[in-house]
């Protein structure tokens, strides 16, 4: 009996899924209809962000607004690199310390015989619904009394640990075969060499979707600065963006946020298409039961 | 041999050490601390004192703000964005799964990308879009429609500030659960729907309920969950909307902004810990509810 259609994850194209792209498309238009504005207006010189009616598309693009964003900052005691700096250094660090803490506990958790082990993935998991903003008062009092306040470490160590990253690994980790890591004990490899030369190369797909997840947390975070820093020095370029913000009342304001935040958006676009099929793949092993 | 076992008894805690050091800091101990001073007065100088359970009778009864605008937005906002973009990402996954994968890759790519800018990043393309002048777009097209005949200052209005939050909010709520839920969907078995066709299941919406949903129930019970996070995280943008805390007549005003609110401009931390512990709270019912839906038996 010839099985007609109706199969999730068809190979060719037929005919009823028409009905699907009539409801498809409409929605990924009004989804995308925004962004490719902003795209727009970022790209539109001063007489056209003054015209009436307003347009949608840029006719005459400029660079104007990217060169304001630049020389804004001029008369001001910090450059806009400094911001940027502050960015790309904290995102690092974070990026680093994220990836080495949550994959080591994500095999001990996954792998590993130990007392209280249960305990520490259940409390991961609770973890997952203690949004830090609702959390934003005891953080606050914690990074100041450690310290940590008017400093890097408090963009960086409060913001490390990510549960819903930590879930992913282990998930991922879970589906390495046990064989391969009793071959590499039987051949003398110790638990932390297993880690580096078994672990790290098989879980690489897992570590992108965590990356990814983790630069979105910290590359777009206002929080930190807003908070735990007081010397504007410190202070990140997503925070730069939110102060640019508030000057979208006026027109030419709105021009400058434009380009902020294409420049703003621009690295998480890139780096999940270049990492979108291994994040697919993580996907796959995801889910709570 | 004493030795080997002595190592290996250490060697996992080496392992999870850093991460859960961090995370007991960061996420348990500020849980600990919320609940200990929401029972206090603190004003973050002097030493707390115990009042007993007067914050939370004061929160309930007193509290006109909360009562009155608080609890009602945060319930109109975490319901439609919560369920509501759940249903909508689930869907959209689904629709995905039923197309070839070229397309599917380019649609899924553009239905994610406004979650990826969490925050500041999305609130200011909405804050240029509703501009509150002629020259903003939303005003310009509802006024050539003929719709409306003066602009309307959406982000600082009371009718208007709750709806457009909402609208952003599911807008870039097609996130980690949408993912998780697309790939769990290409991933079913496809001897069970030939199995199904064989048992007389003829359509689409049959095959949804019968067989897709059953079959990906983790990644359904991830998503519900993401969801739920999702929408408390997002609930801050009122005030990045307005830029002003207070919103404008505590039109979008949510627990997370009642929360600074006494916190940092009032300096009341330890009633402002127990709008903490009321919210967590919330979530964890919430989160209670996805569990029960999708637990695996």
């Amino acid at each position: 009996m010839a099985i007609k259609g109706n199969l999730a994850n068809p190979r060719k194209f037929q005919k009823d899924q028409l009905k699907i792209y009539a409801v498809l498309i409409p929605i990924t238009l009004i989804m995308v209809l925004p962004i490719v504005y902003i795209v727009n207006h970022a790209f539109k010189p001063l007489e056209e962000l003054f015209a009436y009616p307003p347009k949608f598309f840029v006719t005459n693009p400029s660079f104007t607004n990217f060169f304001k964003l630049v020389s804004a900052t001029a008369s001001s005691t910090v450059p806009f690199s400094r911001y940027l700096f502050n960015s790309i250094f904290v995102t690092v660090c974070v990026l680093g310390f994220t990836l080495m803490f949550t994959t080591m506990a994500a095999f001990a958790l996954s792998k590993m015989d130990f007392k209280g082990k249960k305990i520490l993935s259940t409390m991961n998991d609770i973890g997952l619904y203690f949004v830090a903003i609702a959390l934003q008062i005891p953080r606050y009092l914690i990074v100041d009394k450690l310290g940590m306040h008017d400093t890097y470490i408090a963009h960086i160590l409060p913001i490390v640990v990510l549960p819903v990253g930590l879930l992913l690994l282990k998930q991922f980790v879970d589906g390495v075969p046990s064989a391969l890591i009793e071959a590499a004990h039987i051949d003398g490899a110790g638990e932390f060499k297993t880690y580096t030369s078994i672990i790290l190369p098989l879980v690489k797909p897992a570590m992108a979707t965590v990356s990814i997840l983790m630069f979105q947390e910290v590359w777009n975070n206002t929080e930190t600065s807003s908070m735990y820093i007081d010397t504007d020095a410190f202070k990140t370029f997503a925070f730069y963006m939110q102060t640019l913000s508030s000057n979208t009342n006026s027109v030419a304001g709105q021009g400058l946020a434009a380009a902020a935040t294409l420049i703003m958006f621009i690295p998480n676009v890139v780096l999940f298409i270049t990492m979108q099929s291994r994040v697919m793949s993580t996907m796959a092993t995801s889910g709570i039961k | 041999m004493k030795s080997d076992k002595l190592r290996r008894g250490v060697t996992p805690y080496l392992f999870v050490l850093p991460y859960f050091a961090l995370f007991i800091l960061f996420v348990a101990v500020p849980v600990v601390i919320a609940i200990a001073l929401s029972f206090t007065n603190f004003n973050a100088i002097q030493f707390p004192d115990f009042v007993g359970i007067k914050n939370y009778i004061d929160l309930f009864l007193q509290d006109e703000v909360f009562i009155r605008y608080v609890i009602p937005n945060t319930i109109v906002f975490a319901v439609i964005v919560g369920p509501g973009g759940y249903v909508l990402s689930f869907l959209l996954a689904w629709a995905l799964s039923q197309i070839t994968r070229g397309p599917r890759t380019v649609l899924a790519l553009i239905i994610y990308s406004p979650s990826m800018t969490a925050g500041t990043t999305m609130t200011v393309i909405w804050k240029v879009l509703f501009s509150g002048d002629q020259l903003g777009y939303i005003n310009n097209i509802l006024m050539q429609l003929g719709i409306i005949t003066e602009p309307i200052i959406f982000l600082q209005s009371k009718t208007w500030l709750l709806p457009v939050m909402i609208i952003v909010a599911l807008w870039s709520s097609m996130g980690v659960g949408f993912l998780s839920m697309l790939a769990g969907l290409l991933n079913i078995d496809p001897s069970l729907y030939e199995a199904a066709h064989i048992d007389g299941i003829r359509n689409r919406v049959q095959e949804m309920f019968y067989i897709t949903i059953p079959s990906i129930k983790p990644q359904m019970l991830f998503g519900a969950i993401m969801a739920i996070v999702n929408a408390f995280k997002q609930s801050a943008i009122g005030v990045q909307l307005s830029g002003s805390n207070p919103t404008p007549n505590y039109a979008g005003q949510l627990m997370v902004n009642h929360i600074s609110d006494y916190g940092f401009t009032r300096y009341e931390m330890g009633y402002a810990c127990a709008v903490s512990v009321v919210l967590l709270v919330i979530i964890w019912v919430f989160s209670k509810g996805a569990r029960k839906l999708f637990k695996e038996d």
